[in-house]
């Protein structure tokens, strides 16, 4: 359907706008974040993002405490993808100290960064279809992120803040037989996605909820600083794991999964499609694992030379970019400051609820994937 | 005399929730007392073995036109009244004047029916159907009043009955019109 | 005295338990079925397998704190969950359980007329609820609900018109014995009718994917979001009393209420040895459990969605079916 601005015709009747408070305290809002709608019955005339409800001063909290201890911070911010922070901030800070990363380290880097993709996008998926009123599909997303959590948890001992790459590689080696349980997960994890498609993929209810719903063009989605597959449901080619390959992903093979409307059902596709791409690459990168150190040459006490510099990687959410300044003397950066792409990404809800019902802004906070706790930071 | 006494309860309970319709404060509230007003119509009717128009009372009058009612008066912001409504004087003037018209129209239509017209009518055209209520004729009127009705309907009031659809239709059509400018 | 009073006062007493009890153990069942959809277990502590936590819901829901917004209408708040409750139990009184007068309170001429127009007041109770709340989520949810039951109140009374067409009475008793009588369920002569009362019947009963007025993830649980204890039980109470009589108004016109499967099949008049009330549970359980699995497995309409599908499609269906349901009546 298509969907016209707010009737005018309408304000000849003395009627109000109604404005909602959806949140801090709301089920579909993700955690904590407030949104006061305006409505014109059900609506949406204007919105407006408050966030800051779990602000805990990560990035300034950073600025006191010495380069390993911020390895444990980045676990805090987005929470349901741990790995991904810590890999942004490890390969940030082994940039500005220019350490060379052994290559066996690279690959168990890449299949932890894949699987808790697989993760986080289980979560999303099971939030997503709920929000929408699929209730099963929650269930089974989660009983496959348990999957991935056990990996983990087998990895380095933790379940959701993992702490689990050190600044020059990795604190641990893979423990044996861990990388035959990772493939029988990826073979586990194909079949399951099948079982979601078939939930989801051709539900009518599901293509009239997400088609046509929350649609963005290629420029716009840039102009707000979208990143990720909200970025990518607008059919622009942006992933940074191809465009500036780290780890291991310029030595393995995957496709960057595009959309063409730039719609909410677009997006869910996307997805979708980056489940399997993650499977493809874990299925490579664990065939691949060459032997070797797990840690490079890195020096006793950690004191990157003065400097500043900017890296991101393609965290499940989007692009998870790192700036850090040194002044060379402290044993703690000077400046620290993260780009979060759940924060990014949530400049765009405004534009794109507005327009639409009140129904369909549980779906589009659905479809742009954010945690709390990385936009708050 | 018992359905005498069941009689006189209801129609002083409607009566007093008829008072209550135009006197509640609350503009949802007489709508709430409106429904019971209803409710009790619907037992009145019973009470005449029309069980037909009783459930059809309930259905289309309580179950839907009063829900819409409902509707309108959420919706709107009563406490305010618009400026030209807000003189007491003439809205008890034309409320005297509006309330006395309908009192002259009841009154005219008992005069009107009680001189024998309708009912005869109504009798009449029973009379002219042939055959299809030869089983009811002997057994009580309750279980064939439906069809009665139906076939009244359809025979001696057939054209008032069409042209008050056609009336609805076009009502219906005129609120679409009004409610959506551009189709 | 004793057949005019006494009688019809116990039958009411005991359906009326029967019906409440049946009510809290649809709650365990819902929860179970669902469970297992989803790949777990459902309750499973208070007694063997969770069956007593169909007792230990409603004790919780009694002894809560029952709290009344300082702003809101005291009176329609009160009221309202009472009005959703009442018609939900009074249609009962004419829903037949078997063949003689002793399985059902009254067999009126109007039956049918009587359960759509009686359910039709529960909406009040919705509307009322969030109304009196005084709060914003359910407002919504019941200005939803309004629109929501009266679109398609219309489509599934238009459509019963074909069902009457093709019995030619109201009465429930008499539209089993018209199915008795031609030996085939309406199911079969009816399947459209079929689908959109009981597409409908999801719609009236705020069931999934239609549940608009209570949609937890968008109005945080709509025209009840105010509500708590045993006042909010008692909505709860009025939806699963509505799922069973939409899924016995389902079952007694098209599927033959308490009759046996295929009752002029010699071959299979063994299955006249269950007694009818069992059948005619048995079916209606049938129909929950279907209300069940749909929740589990569809995502929930939008609202505009929703109301385009209720007058653009539920209702042409159901005239055209009535349409072509009096033609053939003519015809044939």
């Amino acid at each position: 359907m298509t969907l016209e601005a707010p009737r005018t015709s309408a304000t000849q009747f003395d009627t109000d706008e109604l404005v909602i408070n959806m949140g801090p305290q709301h089920p579909s809002t993700h955690g904590v974040l407030r949104v006061v709608l305006k409505l014109d019955g059900e609506r949406v005339i204007d919105a407006d993002c408050v966030i800051g409800y779990i602000h805990r001063g990560i990035e300034k909290l950073s600025e006191n405490r010495d380069w390993t201890q911020i390895i444990l911070l980045t676990d805090r911010m987005d929470y349901v993808a741990a790995a991904t922070n810590n890999l942004g901030y490890c390969q940030t800070v082994e940039k500005l100290m220019q350490i060379e990363v052994p290559r066996r380290a690279r690959y168990i880097r890449t299949v932890l960064a894949e699987l808790q993709r697989i993760a986080s996008h289980c979560l999303w998926l099971g939030t997503h279809a709920m929000d929408i009123g699929a209730m099963t599909v929650l269930l089974y997303a989660f009983r496959e992120r348990e999957f991935v959590l056990d990996l983990f948890e087998e990895f380095c001992g933790a379940r959701l803040t993992y702490n689990a790459m050190r600044i020059g590689g990795l604190p641990l080696d893979i423990p044996p037989g861990w990388d035959r349980k990772v493939l029988s997960f990826c073979d586990l994890m194909e079949g399951k996605l099948n079982d979601y498609e078939t939930l989801l993929t051709n539900n009518r209810i599901w293509l009239k909820r997400t088609r046509g719903v929350g649609v963005i063009g290629g420029d716009e989605a840039i102009g707000l600083g979208l990143c990720g597959p909200p970025l990518r449901g607008s059919g622009v080619p942006r992933d940074v794991r191809k465009d500036e390959p780290y780890a291991a992903y310029d030595e393995l093979e995957f496709n960057v999964p595009l959309g063409t409307r730039g719609d909410t059902y677009d997006r869910y596709l996307i997805r979708m499609d980056e489940f399997r791409e993650s499977i493809r690459l874990i299925r490579q990168a664990v065939e691949g694992i060459p032997e070797g150190p797990i840690m490079g040459k890195v020096p006793r006490l950690i004191k990157p030379p003065a400097g500043e510099t900017y890296h991101a990687i393609e965290s499940p959410k989007g692009e998870l970019g790192y700036f850090i300044v040194s002044d060379g003397k402290s044993t703690n950066p000077y400046r620290f400051r993260v780009r979060p792409p759940s924060f990014c990404n949530l400049q765009g809800l405004k534009r794109l609820v507005t327009g639409h019902l009140v129904a369909d802004v549980v779906a589009l906070i659905g479809t742009i994937d954010i945690v709390l706790g990385e936009v708050d930071r | 005399m018992a359905e005498a006494i069941v009689f006189w309860t209801l129609a002083v309970l409607i009566l007093g929730l008829g008072i209550m319709v135009i006197s509640a404060r609350s503009a949802v509230h007489s709508v709430l007392f409106l429904v019971v007003n209803f409710l009790l119509v619907a037992v009145l009717y019973v009470m005449l073995n029309a069980e037909f128009v009783a459930v059809i009372q309930v259905l289309v009058y309580a179950g839907g036109i009063v829900v819409l009612y409902l509707f309108v008066v959420m919706l709107v912001s009563l406490k305010k009244a618009p400026e030209r409504y807000a003189d007491p004087r003439r809205v008890a003037w034309t409320g005297t004047l509006l309330a006395g018209a309908v009192l002259l129209e009841v009154v005219a239509i008992v005069v009107a029916s009680s001189g024998g017209g309708e009912p005869a009518a109504t009798e009449g055209a029973l009379g002219a159907a042939d055959t299809p209520f030869a089983e009811c004729g002997a057994g009580p009127l309750v279980s064939c009043n439906t069809e009665q009705l139906g076939w009244v309907l359809y025979t001696s009031y057939l054209i008032p009955f069409e042209v008050a659809s056609m009336l609805l239709l076009v009502a219906m059509i005129g609120a679409i019109v009004l409610a959506k400018r551009h189709l | 005295m004793m057949d005019t009073v006494v009688v019809p006062l116990l039958k009411i007493a005991v359906l009326l338990n029967a019906v409440l009890v049946a009510v809290t153990f649809l709650v365990l069942m819902e929860r179970k079925v669902i469970a297992w959809a989803q790949s777990r277990l459902g309750p499973m502590r208070v007694g063997p397998y969770g069956i007593l936590q169909a007792i230990a819901d409603p004790i919780k829901l009694i002894l809560k704190e029952d709290i009344t917004p300082a702003r809101a209408d005291k009176y329609v708040f009160t009221l309202a969950p009472i009005m959703s409750l009442v018609p939900a139990l009074v249609v009962f009184s004419v829903v037949p359980f078997g063949p003689d007068p002793f399985y059902y309170v009254s067999d009126i001429n109007v039956g049918l007329l009587f359960v759509i127009s009686v359910t039709s007041i529960g909406v009040y109770g919705i509307i009322l609820g969030g109304w009196a709340s005084n709060s914003k989520y359910p407002l919504l949810a019941s200005l939803r609900a309004s629109a929501q039951l009266i679109s398609y109140e219309i489509a599934v009374t238009m459509t019963l018109v074909s069902v009457i067409l093709t019995t030619g009475t109201l009465s429930l008793v008499g539209i089993v014995e018209a199915q008795r009588e031609g030996g085939l369920w309406f199911a079969f002569v009816q399947p459209v009718a079929l689908m959109l009362v009981f597409i409908g019947g999801l719609a009236e009963t705020n069931r999934a994917p239609f549940d608009l007025p209570e949609a937890e993830t968008e109005l945080t649980g709509g025209f009840h979001t105010e509500y708590s204890g045993m006042r909010f039980s008692l909505f709860f109470l009025a939806e699963y009393a509505n799922m069973i009589v939409i899924s016995a108004v389902v079952v007694i016109m098209f599927f033959g209420g308490w009759l046996a499967p295929f009752p002029n099949v010699p071959a299979l008049s063994f299955l006249g040895l269950v007694p009818a009330w069992i059948w005619f549970i048995g079916k209606i359980f049938l129909f929950l459990y279907v209300f069940i699995w749909i929740r589990a497995t569809l995502p929930r309409y939008r609202y505009d969605q929703l109301m385009g599908l209720g007058w653009k499609v539920l209702i042409p269906i159901a005239i055209g079916n009535l349409v072509v349901t009096g033609i053939l009546k003519v015809a044939l």
